[in-house]
């Protein structure tokens, strides 16, 4: 049953216009700014591995909209109304939802992280940029693993808000307003900020360190492995909430 | 075959739907009638276990229909022909939905033949009419060749040809052994398309039965007699029958036009015409849901 249901959320993701913008946006913006910072930035960016991620954050970003949008829309046109009619137990047809859209995020995870790293070295090739360390490779190969718990985690918010607007109004505001003001709360806004989602994600990655020092953080709580295990855990949480509540309430 | 006993639904404080119990037995189409905010949606979709009931239960073909394995292989519903993706074109639709119960892309092709849309398939819905987006639901709700089929108000909105093409559909189907559960709160169109009837107003039932009895019981019975003879007449009537005269003409009620024309014979009154009435079936209608209608409009008379 399973692979059948995997194919019709292929199908519905891949059938509509949108998820394809959203995937050439989620690309083009991230290798775009990568390629800008690393052309035109001074030593305020130093040409490190860690530093090739980034603009990663933009392409997680539009890939979070991807997510809400295939997943809350369906709430707004009644898809998910006739994909229960056919899956009256719920469940296996959200996880499967879930799977293809963690699937694009993991792919497209893997395009940045790879691909922000391959242009940075083509525009600086005296920078030492090669992949020596576990913490290079980290840096790379790790996106792939953030972009597809950030999927799962737009799916949870779309599942939990039922509404594209309502949803897309709640990630963006997260994502590009509150996480970053935080920050700014005199007192424990810095100790706060530390345990963002996003920010743990960079962390994770090593995208994190560049704000570090002119924000005056203390020494970060957890390692990068502690920071994905915290994102994970937030993600999942999320989206095993939208589930419980959608497998509940009247469809 | 679809079975529901004492089904109850409540929102907040409304109830939706209140102990409604009813059949609707294969190889028949049965008429699901109320007026608009009756609770027929609510019980559809209790049906397919969209929502869940807060007492009682129904029954598709002996079992609930959440313990259906691929459902849309057992039961199709057209609950709102506006529940779909208008960037996705028809095919991708019914492609999507089919996969979900691991019915063939073959079958897709032909449910789209089966209403005429193979030639926009892969046109984007938000560019189909009104009738092709019906024709759209109609082909979901075929998808899996199943032996129940639900229509909530299939010919809303549909031109004289577009509601002659469901009824034919729904007559074929029901004919083929089907169960054909079909909703409308237009009497007319479903005294042509529904041999079984179930009426509910403000959620209760208010009538099960054949289309036929609805009618027979429902109308008013009477008897329109003109004589030139009304003396006569009107002696023999007397203590048999009810009758009004105005302007030579009787209408008589509580006698059939048989036993009137008997008595008129014996009394020697010739008839110059014996007409038995029956009052039009929207008019009955009316009148057993007018105590049922959530939204009543006040009369003219009453707002004056």
């Amino acid at each position: 049953m399973i692979a059948h249901l995997l194919r019709a959320e292929r199908i519905k993701l891949f059938s509509t216009r949108a998820p394809w913008w959203c995937l050439a946006i989620a690309l083009v913006a991230p290798l775009g700014f990568t390629a800008l910072f690393f052309a035109l930035a001074g030593p305020e960016i130093p040409p490190t591995v860690g530093n090739t991620q980034l603009a990663s954050g933009n392409g997680r970003t539009v890939l979070l909209v991807l997510a809400v949008l295939a997943t809350a829309s369906e709430f707004n046109w009644g898809t998910m109304r006739l994909t229960f009619q056919a899956v009256p137990s719920r469940m296996p047809a959200l996880l499967a939802k879930v799977a293809i859209v963690g699937a694009v995020g993991a792919v497209l995870g893997l395009v940045v992280g790879f691909g922000s790293w391959g242009l940075a070295s083509l525009v600086q090739p005296d920078a030492d940029l090669a992949l020596h360390s576990a913490a290079a490779w980290r840096s790379v190969l790790g996106q792939s693993l953030v972009f597809l718990f950030t999927a799962v985690a737009g799916v949870g918010v779309a599942l939990l808000l039922r509404s594209v607007a309502f949803a897309l109004t709640v990630v963006l505001v997260w994502t590009q307003v509150l996480e970053g003001v935080l920050v700014f709360i005199p007192g424990f806004g810095k100790h706060i900020y530390q345990w963002m989602p996003f920010h743990a994600a960079d962390e994770f990655v090593g995208a994190g360190g560049f704000a570090a020092g002119p924000l005056g953080l203390a020494p970060a709580p957890l390692g990068p492995w502690g920071y994905l295990g915290y994102f994970v855990a937030i993600t999942v949480a999320l989206f095993v909430a939208g589930v419980l509540v959608t497998a509940r309430r009247d469809a | 075959m679809i079975e529901a006993t004492a089904l109850t639904k409540r929102y907040g404080a409304t109830t939706a739907v209140n102990e409604l119990t009813f059949t609707a037995q294969s190889g028949r189409v049965t008429g699901f009638l109320g007026p608009n905010g009756a609770g027929k949606s609510t019980t559809m979709r209790l049906i397919l276990g969209l929502d869940s009931p807060d007492a009682g239960r129904v029954l598709v073909d002996g079992v609930p229909y959440r313990q259906l394995k691929d459902p849309l292989r057992t039961v199709g519903a057209m609950l709102d022909a506006t529940w779909r993706h208008p960037g996705r074109s028809g095919r991708d639709h019914l492609r999507w939905l089919a996969a979900t119960n691991g019915i063939p892309d073959k079958r897709v092709e032909e449910v789209l033949a089966l209403v005429g849309l193979t030639s926009v398939g892969k046109t984007r819905v938000l560019q189909y009419s009104l009738g092709m987006q019906q024709r759209l639901g109609i082909a979901a709700a075929m998808l899996g060749d199943p032996r129940v089929l639900l229509f909530d108000e299939p010919v809303n909105g549909l031109d004289p040809e577009g509601m002659a093409w469901i009824r034919q559909l729904l007559h074929a189907l029901a004919a083929e052994g089907r169960t054909v559960f079909v909703s409308s709160h237009l009497l007319p169109e479903m005294a042509q398309t529904a041999q079984d009837l179930v009426v509910i107003g403000r959620g209760r039932l208010i009538y099960q039965g054949t289309m036929e009895d609805f009618v027979a019981q429902t109308s008013e019975h009477g008897v329109r007699v003109r004589t030139p003879h009304a003396d006569r007449l009107r002696a023999a009537l007397s203590g048999q029958a009810e009758f009004t005269e105005a302007g030579g003409a009787f209408v008589v009620s509580g006698l059939d036009s048989d036993r009137i024309g008997q008595l008129a014979f014996d009394a020697g009154a010739t008839l110059h015409e014996l007409s038995p009435i029956t009052g039009s079936l929207e008019q009955a209608y009316l009148d057993l849901t007018r105590d049922a209608v959530e939204f009543a409009v006040p009369s003219p008379e009453a707002s004056r």
